[in-house]
């Protein structure tokens, strides 16, 4: 009678795991198809690279994803240098109950946690207007660089504190400096947890709408300089979904367009994390 | 440990070693140690927090010996082994007072040049650390790190410590591959190797065999019996048949009412003979710890 029982709540449990795993799976297929469904018509090399016209239902998206790959980049020229920075002084530099260490990661987990709207406002207040920067596609990069730094600096934080005391400890007896420590031991062992925050963050900024209407803008022209207006792809599938009659298809191939990059963004960041692991901890 | 006759290589390596006046790996070797203090601990005592590590440790040890710290777990070995070298200055809440002279430098001083003592003081852990590069650029490091021999050296250092360390013959062909792929008792030698191109004069173990297979276990063994002379050596050991084959003088560490303490010292025969204090004939005749 035990058995019986223990055996229907194996069952169930094992059903529940699976259930879960696959309703997980399903979701993920029927965006992706419904995405394919209704955009792979219009995508083609063509649509990719030339401009739009008639606000969007005709022509492509090829200033929309210039204009994409300049925040994106600004973003992560400016986010990756000063997260991990940050995140080698919380773990390297800060021990234990740190008062400064406490107060920085304090605020980081409030700022991973704002809307982004409100990064939106706050990045038009302080580089459009405060620093005369205007609608730009750098105004865009630096409010989306605010908006990733959290969690660049947390994940990569974790990872430079997974790391075992061992590595630190030998380190120090060969009375090396903190700095080669840091940058030729800690830094190598960490390279997985970096490549996986930016990861992260990337396809943060990659698919952000809000922070961006209020600093980027919305001009769909091909951006001439780091100043001009700049629409990123999310911008111009949120504008042909709500506010284009007929947009809709193009919407679609465009968001296709996006999703593609953010996968092939996320298989080779998981390749090269992988990569680097099998190189750098072989099994003993 | 059986140190095959020199290949040409090598013969070419120390020649380009020989304008080298301060790296000696080869000095001739003493055939046992001097009875001279290295290193003199005077009412030592190591407290994390609130809670004490180690109280008034009294210990001389002396020059080309090897010494062996033994006795049960958590009575305080380890933390003797870091405070020689200040990696206790690492740990948070760590605290060391009394004395500790090391030939004429005090190591326990504010203004002691930590960097300068650690290239005196190599040490070795019980995991084998390896750095996540290749077996060359372990080597390298230190070398780098320590700027004091030019770059075109560094290749016969090299290839001569590993010599050493028994290692060249099993790496030589694949220096570039990661230090990971190594076995364990591979891996341990490296780490030696990596202490050893310091050329230190103080070598701190602290159970280098216990990860190990007792194959390179012996290995490593044997090793470390071939420094006996060249470098002062320090093991902590559990194993306290392999303090009995290699140690020329042995340290007791035990807990009393709950305070770490330094029992009883003295020669390896000596103590292991006629042991003075009954805590020590307990111990070694495995009836305590």
């Amino acid at each position: 009678m035990l058995t019986q029982s223990k055996g229907i709540q194996e069952q169930c449990s094992t059903w529940i795991v699976w259930g879960s795993a696959i309703l997980i799976a399903l979701s993920f297929l029927s965006l992706l198809g419904d995405l394919l469904w209704h955009g792979w018509a219009q995508l083609s090399w063509s649509f990719v690279f030339s401009p739009p016209q008639n606000a969007g239902r005709e022509g492509g998206i090829g200033p929309i994803l210039l204009s994409t790959g300049l925040i994106v980049g600004i973003c992560m020229a400016i986010a990756l240098p000063i997260g991990l920075g940050t995140a080698i002084f919380l773990a390297e530099y800060t021990q234990g109950h740190h008062r400064f260490g406490r107060l920085i990661r304090g605020s980081l987990d409030v700022l991973a946690g704002v809307p982004s709207i409100v990064f939106g406002l706050f990045g038009n207040a302080l580089f459009c207007q405060a620093l005369g920067l205007g609608f730009s596609i750098l105004s865009g990069g630096l409010t989306l660089a605010c908006m990733v730094l959290p969690i660049i600096i947390r994940t990569t934080e974790e990872s430079f504190r997974a790391i075992t005391f061992d590595q630190r400890f030998s380190a120090a007896a060969l009375g090396f400096s903190r700095s080669t420590t840091v940058g030729c031991i800690l830094l190598p062992a960490a390279m997985p947890g970096l490549l996986a925050g930016s990861l992260l963050g990337l396809g943060r900024a990659m698919a952000e709408t809000a922070a961006l209407i209020f600093t980027s803008g919305y001009v769909d022209r091909m951006p001439e300089s780091l100043l001009d207006s700049g629409r990123a792809l999310s911008i111009h599938i949120y504008d042909l979904a709500m506010n284009v009659a007929g947009g809709n298809p193009n919407a679609y191939a465009t968001a296709l367009v996006l999703v593609g990059l953010l996968l092939i963004i996320n298989f080779s960041a998981s390749w090269m994390a992988e990569k680097w692991t099998t190189l750098n901890q072989l099994p003993t | 440990m059986d140190h095959a006759q020199p290949t040409p290589h090598l013969r070419e390596a120390e020649k380009q070693l020989s304008g080298i006046q301060s790296w000696r790996p080869y000095q001739s070797a003493q055939p046992c140690c001097e009875p001279i203090a290295h290193i003199r601990a005077e009412d030592l005592s190591i407290g994390y927090h609130d809670h004490l590590a180690l109280q008034h440790v009294n210990l001389q040890i002396n020059k080309g010996c090897i010494t062996a710290l033994v006795g049960p777990s958590g009575c305080g070995k380890t933390s003797f082994l870091m405070s020689l070298n200040r990696l206790t200055d690492l740990i948070p809440g760590c605290r060391v007072s009394g004395r500790l002279q090391m030939n004429e430098l005090d190591v326990l001083a504010p203004t002691t040049d930590l960097l300068h003592l650690r290239r005196q003081v190599g040490m070795i852990f019980q995991k084998p650390t390896v750095f996540p590069f290749s077996i060359k650029k372990n080597l390298e490091l230190p070398l780098r790190e320590h700027g004091k021999h030019p770059r075109e050296t560094w290749a016969a250092m090299i290839e001569t410590t590993f010599q050493q360390v028994g290692l060249w013959d099993e790496v030589k062909d694949r220096l570039s591959q990661p230090a990971q792929a190594l076995s364990g008792g591979q891996q341990q030698r490296l780490c030696l190797a990596r202490a050893l191109i310091l050329s230190p004069q103080v070598l701190l173990l602290d159970e280098p065999c216990s990860a190990l297979d007792p194959i390179s276990s012996g290995i490593i063994e044997d090793l470390i019996v071939s420094l006996r002379g060249r470098y002062t050596v320090i093991i902590v050991t559990h194993n306290l048949a392999q303090a009995r084959r290699m140690a020329d003088h042995v340290a007791l560490f035990w807990s009393v009412d709950g305070i770490n303490q330094l029992i009883e010292t003295g020669s390896a025969q000596s103590l292991f003979e006629s042991p003075q204090h009954e805590l020590t004939a307990a111990y070694i005749s495995g009836a305590r710890g």
